[in-house]
């Protein structure tokens, strides 16, 4: 896996979250994701910056276009924050869980819009979310 | 190994350039079992090609790896070449043993020159690695076209087997054939909405008539199908439900209670001008089944 | 603070919302409609999100909203224009609207309200027609 570009994005007030998804969305649109992808991809990004304003208490998000090493190229964000962690982390993948005051879609929902999913927590030391959309071949 | 161990390599290639190429080439031309593909012109066009940009990358005596900026050109030569002999009918086995061939009249001219050199043994081992690794070249150029072949094929059935049909004013019919995965799924909803958005339509019909099982995964599509469907503004009718299918969707006990359902096309469609019907005519008398 | 502007027209609000639709600016709207809605005694909003390119969970959740705080109010909600990408993609990410109107454009959204608000005007008149003559029931309660 290599990446071959990459930003970083603090988020730590509301505005951030919108930044983020104008630099996801100008990333998209350069990969050339079919539209259906773009919003997806968008809408994700939008839902896991939400999730490490609100219940990471702030962090950052890593916007990252990788290749795969066979010359698939993909875009890959980390969203990462040092907040309270999540204790069960199996738990908060299923819909409707929520601590907060979303919808508990957030995570499971992010899962579902992208093609690779990591989520790594422990409670106390923070949660780091990894999702990946790899580009349509042809 | 040892640079200057090889370099005599580049020093044939050049002196005895024209008796290689001839040799290379009337051995092709003899070989019984060749493909009739490719005609004699060609192959003595391509040999030629072959062994001038072999020579130029060997030049400088780099024969052990081949992903250096030298031998780019040969290996690009020779893709190119698989790919335009696939498309002549050629098999990928008749294209690799092309390149392989090359080694005859080489080791035979290396033998007359270095007959009586210890070193013989390392440059023709050095040298078969060598042009074996280039003919994997072309099998991987066959293999990939071959690839991009597919994948194209499959984009299209994809896309040919969910066509979107405008049955009436407002009204757009999906027959849908084969298995509902959930790449299908997408690719259907896709061109539905569009569709819905394209000819404005208040209707749609997703017939289900060729879609041999339902299960939950298949139900979980069509609910997100008809839910999308909704967000947009238009009704979903789901028809085609043959009896063991309501059997099964029973059986599996999933739930599809707000979903209109009709047994055959025929049906969905007389029920959606019903309802294009009463929109625009009976406004007055709309109930509170009007979305 | 940017807000949505809401315009007013007969008895119904129409709200064209915008390409970038930030937290404050939804929920801004959430309270501005309903104010609106009372000091209009509107009976049914428009809400155009064709220029949205994004909905996630938040905004689908203020969407909601509106609708359930307008019903209360006695106001239809309808929602139009929506583009098909975000129709799969609030879909797969498991928003429902529920209790939420849909029609494909402006046009379809306005036909839908008038039909919804004389449906409910006609069922009031005859539920209430002993009682208070041509008021909603609703009302009544409100």
């Amino acid at each position: 896996m290599l990446v071959k570009s990459q930003e970083d994005r603090p988020i730590c007030k509301e505005d951030d979250i919108s930044i983020v998804r104008s630099s996801v969305k100008r990333v998209v649109a350069l990969l050339n994701f079919s539209l259906v992808n773009q919003t997806k991809i968008i809408t994700a990004a939008s839902e896991l910056a939400r999730n490490t304003l609100e219940h990471g208490k702030g962090g950052h998000a890593l916007i990252q276009i990788i290749d795969d090493g066979t010359g698939r190229i993909g875009l890959r964000m980390i969203f990462e924050d040092t907040g309270p962690g999540i204790p069960d982390t199996d738990r908060a993948l299923e819909d409707g869980f929520t601590t907060g005051n979303g919808m508990g879609l957030g995570l499971g929902g992010a899962r579902r819009l992208m093609d690779e999913f990591q989520l790594e927590s422990h409670a106390g030391s923070g949660t780091k979310v990894s999702i990946t959309k790899w580009q349509e071949r042809l | 190994m040892a640079k200057d161990t090889l370099t005599p390599i580049a020093s044939i290639l050049s002196k005895s350039s024209a008796d290689i190429i001839e040799n290379w080439v009337s051995l092709q031309l003899a070989n019984k079992n060749r493909s009739q593909a490719v005609s004699d012109s060609s192959l003595t066009t391509s040999s030629n090609e072959f062994f001038k940009l072999f020579q130029a990358a060997a030049k400088d005596g780099n024969i052990e790896n081949l992903n250096t900026p030298e031998w780019s050109a040969v290996k690009l030569m020779l893709s190119d070449l698989s790919v335009s002999r696939a498309r002549l009918g050629s098999s990928p086995s008749e294209t690799a043993s092309f390149v392989l061939s090359f080694k005859q009249p080489l080791f035979e001219q290396l033998n007359k020159d270095f007959g009586n050199d210890p070193s013989l043994a390392k440059m023709s081992w050095a040298l078969s690695v060598l042009i074996d690794d280039l003919a994997l070249v072309t099998t991987e150029a066959f293999q990939k076209t071959r690839e991009d072949i597919i994948r194209r094929q499959q984009k299209d059935i994809l896309e040919m087997s969910t066509p979107v049909i405008k049955m009436w004013e407002g009204i757009v019919a999906v027959p849908l054939i084969g298995t509902l995965d959930s790449a299908r799924t997408q690719i259907v909803m896709e061109n539905l909405l569009q569709k819905i958005v394209d000819i404005g339509a208040k209707i749609a019909i997703l017939d289900i008539t060729g879609v041999p099982t339902v299960d939950t995964q298949t139900a979980q599509h069509l609910i997100k199908t008809v839910s999308a469907t909704r967000l947009m503004g238009a009704e979903c009718i789901i028809s085609g439900i043959r009896p063991q299918i309501a059997q099964t969707i029973v059986h599996l006990g999933i739930e599809i209670h707000d979903i209109v359902t009709r047994a055959t096309m025929e049906d969905a469609l007389r029920e959606a001008m019903a309802r294009v019907g009463w929109y625009s005519y009976k406004e007055a008398d709309a109930k509170d089944e009007v979305r | 603070m940017d807000r949505i502007p809401i315009l007013k027209l007969g008895d119904k609000l129409l709200v064209t919302i915008q390409v970038d639709f930030h937290d404050r600016v939804a929920l801004a709207l959430q309270e501005d409609l309903t104010e609106k809605i009372l000091s209009a005694g509107a009976k049914g909003v428009l809400i155009d999100i064709s220029a949205l390119e994004m909905v996630d969970s938040f905004m689908g959740r203020v969407l909601g909203n509106i609708a359930k705080a307008s019903r209360l109010l006695d106001c239809e909600t309808v929602l139009v224009g929506m583009q098909p990408a975000i129709a799969i993609t609030i879909t797969e990410l498991g928003i429902a609207l529920q209790g939420i109107h849909t029609a494909l454009n402006a046009e379809g959204g306005m036909a839908l309200l008038e039909r919804l608000i004389k449906a409910k005007s006609n069922r009031g008149r005859t539920a209430n027609a002993s009682k208070i003559a041509g008021r909603p029931p609703n009302l009544q309660r409100g």
